[in-house]
């Protein structure tokens, strides 16, 4: 049985410009010595497959799923830490907004510590603080997290390396093709330029793109400050030309 | 000087590091409780059309080790080969899901039913395929890769036909073991390397 093609949505993703990314192999990082592929990607144009993707609706979230400072205790009483607000806009390489995706988001609390089973840091926990928030973009592609401002950590990797402060986003898009996981981190972090997961950017130029600057225009007098992160993700051909057969 | 292109760069990828679960599924990381609905459970939901199957396997690093800190998402087509959303889609396959490794054994599991075949743009067939996407502390960028069947026909194939060294397309078929159980190992690096993607 053969499928139609699918409805709208289909338009070829545009090619990943790897240059942007970090390197898959980086002896600084050395988790990522034995996790990187030696042979190079096989790549091709994008099929449905990687055209589609899944779409989350509203009414999937909690009202407390972007306020880090309370889901965890479900409002009952606010999280250790300095008060952010994390907010930004969703965009793809067409400078467009990207509509209705969702954004989830993890980090480490006000001391550095993340609650996860396999985190060992003596750091303590916040008896007040998860540390994992979601949200969808609105009609113009914008997102919003309240949050506290996560703490450096320390990591095994080389004999003394820390994390930047930072916070991890997954992003979604339309289609699959275009899942992104990257790390936001904040501006005048003197531990951004010692981080070797930072550093498996090689282009200066693409490691800012990932530090969000602060901004008072956001920032609410006598309760949070706010820093601005948007994001790009792949976008899609644009074209008169596509569905010709071969060879027009 | 020349004008300015109105276009934007995707921002660059960082690891989901050891505790992407805390994000992406907080109950694997002990945090109960913090969302109503945890997302990407199933591909599919009762009623399904077509055959349900299960297929289980290990993603093992370049040093032979069974990694099980890794996590990867499935997008899938219906029995039909149609993706949710589509036209006459089946409502009960969402195609997508969240698939982690045991903490313990790094053996991971997916139920899900067997997709179709899917057209291309330009009318090739596809032969039945799940696209997946690792990420993992270590993966600095996630990797795409996709699992076909042993018991199809994959001869026509579009993308299986692009990959040059045909010994390797093996890497991504999903070896039948009885009746609808399949198992399906990711390698990452060195002997047996999966085929991965950048499509
Ligand atoms: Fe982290």
């Amino acid at each position: 049985m053969t499928a139609a093609l699918p409805k709208g949505g289909s338009a070829p993703l545009i090619p990943r410009d790897r240059t942007v990314h970090p390197v898959p192999f980086d002896p600084d990082y050395k988790t990522s010595v034995t996790r990187s592929p030696k042979y190079a990607l096989l790549a091709m144009e994008s099929t449905p497959t990687e055209e589609t993707g899944p779409v989350f609706g509203h009414d999937l979230l909690g009202p407390l799923d972007s306020n880090l400072i309370l889901n965890f205790t479900r409002g009952e009483s606010p999280a250790v830490g300095e008060r952010i607000l994390v907010h930004g806009h969703v965009l793809d390489e067409n400078a467009r907004p990207v509509r209705n995706t969702l954004v989830e988001i993890w980090q480490a609390n006000a001391g550095g510590r993340y609650r996860h089973i396999k985190d060992t840091y003596f750091a303590p926990l916040d008896p007040n603080f998860g540390g994992c928030g979601r949200t969808i973009t609105d009609e113009e592609g914008r997102y919003q997290f309240l949050t506290i401002r996560p703490g450096a950590y320390p990591w095994p990797n080389r004999g003394n390396d820390w994390r930047p402060m930072h916070i991890h986003f997954s992003v979604f898009g339309s289609g699959f093709g275009q899942r992104l996981i990257t790390q936001m981190y904040f501006e005048g972090d003197p531990l951004i330029r010692h981080c070797p997961i930072v550093a498996t950017v090689k282009d200066r130029s693409h490691i800012d793109r990932l530090v969000a600057p602060l901004d008072f225009s956001h920032s609410k007098p006598h309760d949070f400050l706010a820093y601005k992160f948007d994001i790009v993700l792949r976008g899609r051909r644009q074209t008169f030309f596509e569905n010709k057969p071969e060879g027009m | 000087m020349v004008q300015k292109l109105n276009t934007l760069q995707e921002s660059p990828s960082q690891t989901a590091g050891p505790f992407v679960h805390i994000g992406t599924v907080p109950t694997y990381a002990g945090l109960e409780g913090v969302y109503a609905t945890e997302l990407g459970q199933s591909t599919v939901s009762d009623g399904a059309k077509g055959q349900i199957i299960e297929i289980s396997g290990r993603i093992i690093d370049g040093a032979g080790g069974v990694m099980r800190d890794a996590l990867f998402e499935v997008w899938q087509a219906d029995s039909q080969g149609l993706y949710a959303g589509q036209d006459g889609a089946d409502p009960n396959v969402t195609g997508w899901a969240r698939v982690c490794a045991d903490p313990e054994d790094g053996k991971w599991t997916l139920k899900t039913v067997k997709p179709g075949r899917v057209s291309m743009r330009d009318g090739r067939i596809q032969a039945p395929h799940i696209a997946i996407w690792i990420v993992a502390r270590g993966i600095n960028t996630g990797l795409q890769t996709r699992i076909y069947f042993n018991d199809e026909d994959n001869s026509a194939d579009p993308v299986l036909g692009r990959i040059e060294h045909k010994h390797r397309v093996e890497t991504l078929l999903a070896q039948k073991q009885a009746e609808g159980r399949y198992e399906f190992d990711i390698r990452l690096q060195g002997e047996g390397e999966t085929v991965f993607f950048d499509m």
